[in-house]
């Protein structure tokens, strides 16, 4: 555990942002969790096209809920953000792939609701901004890396 | 103790999490079971209303559905089966709830359509039209063409169809559906009652109506 060391103030507030951050996407996805695991998603209400999104058979994996899957990457986010801040070296190259697959699966599900489920469910849209953002956040992380 | 610092910031992440998932899981069931009130209260709804199966049925299933909403679509056939399973003791009534203009574009007009076709005593045929080619219908543009193509396959006056689709009855029907399911507290699609009591989220499923409706026949059974 000597691994950790003092970083710049920069790049600490950095991942205490991206933890903020990652507590929202956890939120959202464990709401989302819940709302399948009740049925309360698989009905379709006024206020959103989510039972499209979330009844469709790319809402879950096996018989887990994708929500699920996100609320676990939301955790992860945050346990290896808050571990880097710290000034713990190794959560950083994780934290940066962790987040580059969930970009990509982010993309992916934006796909799937604009050309294949015709419905967009605004949690899920909040979690796509949650880790868009994320990703800007780490991004900026690395390249402050490099030039500091 | 500032090594440990982050370890407990975790762990009090982890504990704040899963109390989250548990005072959702409990939230989710007192909602659904405050809107269990008798059928005979609140608001008719459009009379005389749509019933499938024996008129005098000991068991009522009412539901409020919307021709658009994937899950009503998944729910018409699943009824089906579920009336084949109780024959005459159950009888199915059907309310409109479109939820139009969102999410659904084309609800209202499906509604009307299906209301349109109840005038001339073809309810539930243009039901099930509707459900059956769903998919189709709820990605077209335009809609009146296909819906005027059902009409016809299922032996409609078009003419008829088509005046009495825009007309006071249909929107009548469709406002009193509407004012009964804001009584009962319905907010979405398909949304079941038996014999008044409401089908609850955590029971939400084929099985879960199942067993509505077999504690409403034992409940009948019971002097």
């Amino acid at each position: 555990m000597n691994e950790a060391e003092t970083k710049p103030r920069g790049i600490v507030w950095l991942y205490l942002i991206a933890a903020l951050l990652s507590l929202i996407g956890l939120a959202d996805s464990i709401y989302l969790t819940v709302e399948h695991l009740t049925g309360q998603t698989l009905r379709c209400t006024i206020i959103s096209g989510c039972s499209e999104v979330l009844s469709s058979p790319y809402s879950h994996v096996g018989n887990v809920p994708l929500a699920a899957l996100g609320a676990i990457a939301y955790f992860t986010v945050f346990d290896l953000s808050i571990l880097a801040a710290f000034g713990y070296r190794f959560a950083r190259p994780l934290v940066l792939a962790l987040l580059a697959l969930m970009f990509l699966m982010t993309l992916w599900l934006l796909y799937l609701q604009a050309f294949v489920i015709h419905h967009f469910c605004q949690y899920c849209l909040l979690s796509a901004a949650v880790t868009i953002t994320l990703t800007a956040v780490a991004l900026a992380g690395r390249s402050w890396k490099i030039t500091d | 103790m500032k090594r440990s610092l982050p370890l407990l910031i975790i762990a009090a992440v982890l504990v704040a999490a899963v109390a989250l998932t548990w005072i959702l899981l409990r939230s989710s069931r007192p909602d659904q079971s405050s809107t269990n009130t008798s059928s005979s209260e609140g608001p008719n709804g459009a009379e005389p209303p749509h019933i499938r199966g024996n008129p005098k049925a000991t068991v009522t299933l009412e539901e409020f559905g919307d021709f658009e909403c994937p899950t009503c679509g998944t729910y018409a056939v699943e009824l089906k089966k579920i009336e084949a399973e109780f024959g005459d003791r159950l009888r199915v009534i059907f309310r409109e709830y479109p939820l139009y203009p969102t999410p659904h574009k084309h609800a209202l007009i499906a509604a009307q359509a299906a209301e349109a076709a109840g005038l001339q005593d073809r309810f539930w045929e243009m039901h099930d039209k509707l459900y059956e080619n769903q998919k189709a219908w709820s990605e077209a543009t335009d809609v009146m063409p296909m819906f005027i193509d059902y009409a016809r396959q299922i032996g409609l006056d078009i003419d008829r169809f088509g005046r009495e689709l825009n007309g006071e009855i249909v929107a009548t029907r469709i406002t009193q559906d509407g004012i009964r399911a804001h009584a009962r507290g319905v907010t979405g699609t398909p949304s079941f009652f038996v014999n008044g009591k409401a089908l609850d989220a955590a029971s939400f499923s084929p099985d879960g109506l199942r067993a509505l409706i077999n504690q409403s026949l034992r409940g009948n059974s019971t002097p």
